[in-house]
C-alpha cells in the first residue's frame, strides 16, 4: 500500500495491445471491468446517500432524545466529536514519536539481519484485531496503570489534563489514548518507513562523505526529503484513531461530555464508541440519530483524509 | 634530541577525534542495568520500575559520555541512536505483553468442549441442571461464513477493478477518479461500513433487518479498497515485454490478460487477498452493529442474527462475569490464532509464487 503517489511511469511505454473492439471477449472482458470500477464509484456515493435517508430525520430529532447529554443535535453531535478528536489526537502525540523512531530504526539504523523480522513485527502489531486490544486494554493495561495514573494525579495534578479525581478502575482516557496509539503506530510507521527508504542514495553518501553525523545526515538529507510523506502516514494515522471503536468502547465506559481530564472516570465518549454502545437500543429515534452521528463521522474522516492528500499534493509539487 | 622532541609531538598530534570504545553503547547498557538492579534491590522496586530506570539511565549515560569524551554533534548523534532503539522496546513490549496475556488467560479457557457447543442454555446429564453451553463453535462457523462472503464480493469486484485501473483505464479521467476514491474508501472508519449495511437493508427490508449477509457487505466495503490496491500493484510488476509477446502472436487483449497478466501476478494477488481477509476477519464493529449477537448457530446468511468471533468476545467481555471473561479470553485466543496462520499462510505463498530472478 503506498501512499506517496509516485509519478505517473513516464519512462514505461504504454502498450495499448490490439484494439479492443470487435472481439466479443474483448467487448465482455472490458465491460465486466469497468462495471466493476463503476461499482466501487456507486458503493461509495450510496454510503453517503443511504447514510444521509435512514439519518436525516437524526438532525431535528426531539430534544427528549437527546437529554440530558444535550439539547439538540448539534450540540450532541459536537460533544462526540470534542471525545473522537480528544482520543485521536491523544493517541497522534502518544503514537508519532515512536512511529518516526521506529520508521528510522528499520529504515536506517537497524544492522541488515534485523531490519525485515522488526518491519514484520511492526505489521504484526497491525494484525492483532481490534476487539482483542480492547480487551486487552481494559483487562490488562488498566489494572496495571492505575498506580502510574494515581502517580500521575498526585505530582503532576496541576496540569489541566492530569487534574480530577484519578479513577480507581484505571479505564480512563489516557488508556484508551494508549492503546489506540498502538493501533495506529504500525501504519504510521509503514508510511514512513517507505518514504525514508526512498531517500536518494547520493543525497545521503553526500551528507556523510561532508563529514555529517548519521542523525545529521537525516535531518538534513532524509526528513526534508521525506516531509509529505510523514505528514501523510500521520494524517492516515488520525483517519485511522478517529475511526476506531472497539478500543474505546471497551477500555472505557463513556458518555458525551466535554472534559480534558483524562484520568478521572468520566470520560466523553467517542462518535464510534457511542455507536457501538447505543446500537441495541429499542428506541428507533436513537437508531435514527446514531446513523446521523455516522455521517457526521464519514464527513469529518473523509475531510481528514482529504485534506492529507491536499498535503501531499502541494509538497510533491513544490519538489517537483 | 630535537629529533625525539619531535617525534614526541608528533605522537601526541591527535589525527584522529577521540571516540569512545568500540562496544560504549554495549558496556553502558550492562552498567545501566547492574545499577539499576542493585538500586531497585536496595530500595525494594518490582521489575518494571527497575526495567524503566535502567533505561533512561543508558539513555542518559551514553550521549553523557560521549559529549565529554567526543563532544557535542556525536553525543547528539548517540543521544538519537539510543533513542530510536528504546522506542523500538517500547513498541515491541506491547506486542509481547498482549499475546503472552492472550495465551496465559486463553489457554485453559480453549478446549473440545469449547470448540464443539454454542452458548444455547442445555441440559447438563449429570447433575439435571440447564448450564449456557459455553463453547464458540458458532461464532467460529459465523465469522468462517461472513468473511467468505466479503470475500465473495470483494475478490472479483477488486480484481476487475484493477485489470481495468491496469488495463483498460489507464490515462482516462475515470481511471483517476476511481484510484482516487478507492484512497477514499480506505479511510471509511469501520463503524460506518456497518450503519451502511444497516441503513441500506432498512429502507430495502424494513426496519430491525439483521442477516449475515449485511455483516458481508459491510465487511467487503472495508476489503476491496485492499484488495484493489494489492492486486494493481502486482498487475504493474509484470513486464510489458510479456504482454507484447502475447500480442504479436495474435492473442486478442483480454486472453492476454487471462492467460499472461494473471499468472504471472497470481502470487502476489493470492498474498494480497489472504492478507485482506485477514484484516477484516477480525472487524468488531461493522459485524456488531449489522449482524447482532445470538446464542444459536445459525449458518444461514440470508436469514437472522448470527454471531461471530469478535462480536463474542465483546459480548462475552460486557457480562463482567469470570465466567464472561474466561470465554472472552478463550475466543481472542482463537482470533489471533486465525489471524496469524492467515498472515503467515500470505507471506508463505508471496515466498512460493515470488517470480524468480531468472527465468
Amino acid at each position: 500500500m503506498s501512499i506517496t503517489t509516485k509519478p505517473e511511469s513516464a519512462e514505461r511505454q504504454d502498450v495499448a495491445g490490439p484494439p479492443a473492439v470487435g472481439r466479443l471477449g474483448d467487448r465482455l472482458f472490458s465491460a465486466s471491468a469497468l462495471t466493476a470500477g463503476v461499482i466501487i464509484m456507486v458503493t461509495l456515493g450510496a454510503v453517503f446517500v443511504f447514510l444521509a435517508v435512514e439519518g436525516i430525520d437524526g438532525f431535528h430529532a426531539d430534544r427528549s432524545v437527546f437529554e440530558p447529554a444535550a439539547g439538540n443535535f448539534w450540540a450532541y453531535a459536537g460533544k462526540l466529536l470534542f471525545g473522537t478528536t480528544l482520543a485521536a489526537v491523544l493517541a497522534m502525540i502518544i503514537a508519532v514519536p515512536f512511529a518516526i523512531g521506529l520508521a528510522l530504526f528499520i529504515s536506517h539504523y537497524a544492522p541488515r539481519r534485523l531490519a525485515v523480522p522488526v518491519a514484520y513485527l511492526i505489521d504484526l502489531l497491525a494484525a492483532v484485531p481490534s476487539v482483542v486490544y480492547g480487551l486487552w486494554g481494559a483487562r490488562t493495561l488498566a489494572s496495571a496503570a492505575q498506580p502510574i495514573q494515581t502517580w500521575l494525579g498526585e505530582h503532576l495534578g496541576w496540569f489541566p489534563l492530569f487534574s480530577g479525581q484519578v479513577s480507581a478502575t484505571g479505564r480512563t482516557m489516557l488508556v484508551a489514548a494508549v492503546v489506540l496509539a498502538i493501533m495506529i503506530v504500525p501504519i504510521t510507521t509503514a508510511i514512513c518507513r517507505e518514504v525514508f527508504q526512498q531517500t536518494p542514495r547520493l543525497l545521503e553518501e553526500a551528507a556523510l562523505g561532508l563529514g555529517a553525523t548519521r542523525w545529521e545526515m537525516i535531518r538534513m538529507a532524509v526528513f526534508p526529503h521525506a516531509r509529505s510523506g510523514m505528514v501523510a502516514g500521520v494524517m492516515l494515522g488520525l483517519g485511522r484513531a478517529l475511526g476506531e471503536t472497539m478500543a474505546v468502547a471497551m477500555v472505557l465506559s463513556a458518555s458525551p461530555l466535554v472534559t480534558l481530564k483524562v484520568l478521572t472516570s468520566d470520560n466523553p465518549a467517542t462518535i464510534a464508541s457511542n455507536i457501538a454502545a447505543n446500537y441495541n437500543s429499542e428506541d428507533n429515534r436513537i437508531q435514527t440519530v446514531l446513523i446521523a452521528t455516522g455521517l457526521v463521522l464519514f464527513v469529518f474522516t473523509f475531510l481528514v483524509n482529504f485534506a492529507a492528500r491536499l498535503i501531499v499534493a502541494r509538497a510533491e509539487r513544490k519538489l517537483a | 634530541m630535537t629529533t625525539a622532541d619531535l617525534t614526541g609531538e608528533a605522537r601526541s598530534l591527535p589525527l584522529q577525534r577521540l571516540r569512545l570504545p568500540r562496544y560504549a553503547a554495549l558496556m553502558v547498557a550492562v552498567a545501566a542495568v547492574v545499577v539499576a538492579t542493585l538500586t531497585g534491590l536496595l530500595l525494594g522496586w518490582g521489575p518494571v520500575p527497575t526495567v524503566i530506570v535502567a533505561v533512561v539511565l543508558a539513555d542518559i549515560a551514553l550521549p553523557l559520555w560521549s559529549r565529554l569524551v567526543e563532544g557535542r554533534r556525536p553525543a547528539v548523534d548517540r543521544l538519537i541512536t539510543a533513542l530510536v532503539w528504546t522506542a523500538l522496546a517500547c513498541a515491541l513490549t506491547p506486542l509481547a505483553w498482549l499475546l503472552i496475556t492472550t495465551l496465559d488467560s486463553g489457554i485453559p479457557a480453549v478446549s473440545g468442549h469449547f470448540l464443539t457447543h454454542n452458548m444455547v442454555q442445555q441440559l447438563d446429564p449429570v447433575t439435571f441442571k440447564t448450564m449456557p453451553g459455553s463453547g464458540v463453535v458458532h461464532a467460529l462457523l459465523g465469522t468462517l461464513l461472513v468473511t467468505f462472503g466479503a470475500a465473495v464480493i470483494s475478490v472479483p469486484v477488486g480484481l476487475m477493478t484493477s485489470v481495468y485501473l491496469v488495463e483498460y483505464g489507464r490515462g482516462r479521467w475515470i481511471a483517476r477518479v476511481i484510484t482516487l476514491l478507492v484512497d477514499v474508501m480506505t479511510g471509511i472508519p469501520s463503524i460506518v461500513a456497518g450503519l451502511f449495511a444497516l441503513a441500506l437493508f432498512n429502507v430495502f427490508f424494513g426496519v430491525g433487518t439483521r442477516m449475515g449477509i449485511m455483516g458481508s457487505i459491510a465487511l467487503s466495503l472495508l476489503m476491496i479498497p485492499t484488495v484493489v490496491r494489492s492486486a494493481e500493484e502486482m498487475m504493474r510488476l509484470v513486464p510489458n515485454d510479456l504482454r507484447e509477446a502475447s500480442y504479436a502472436l495474435g492473442v486478442p487483449k483480454w486472453r492476454t490478460i487471462l492467460k499472461v497478466v494473471l499468472p504471472t501476478s497470481i502470487g502476489g494477488i493470492v498474498t494480497g487477498v489472504m492478507l485482506a481477509i485477514s484484516r477484516v476477519i477480525g472487524e468488531t464493529a461493522p459485524l456488531l452493529v449489522a449482524v447482532g449477537s445470538i446464542d444459536v448457530t445459525n449458518t444461514n446468511l440470508f436469514s437472522g442474527r448470527m454471531q461471530t468471533l469478535p462480536v463474542f468476545i465483546m459480548t462475552e467481555y460486557k457480562t463482567s462475569t469470570p465466567e464472561g471473561y474466561r470465554l472472552a479470553w478463550g475466543g481472542a485466543l482463537l482470533l489471533i490464532v486465525i489471524v496469524m496462520v492467515l498472515n503467515l499462510a500470505a507471506r508463505i505463498i508471496g515466498k512460493i509464487f515470488a517470480p524468480s530472478a531468472k527465468r
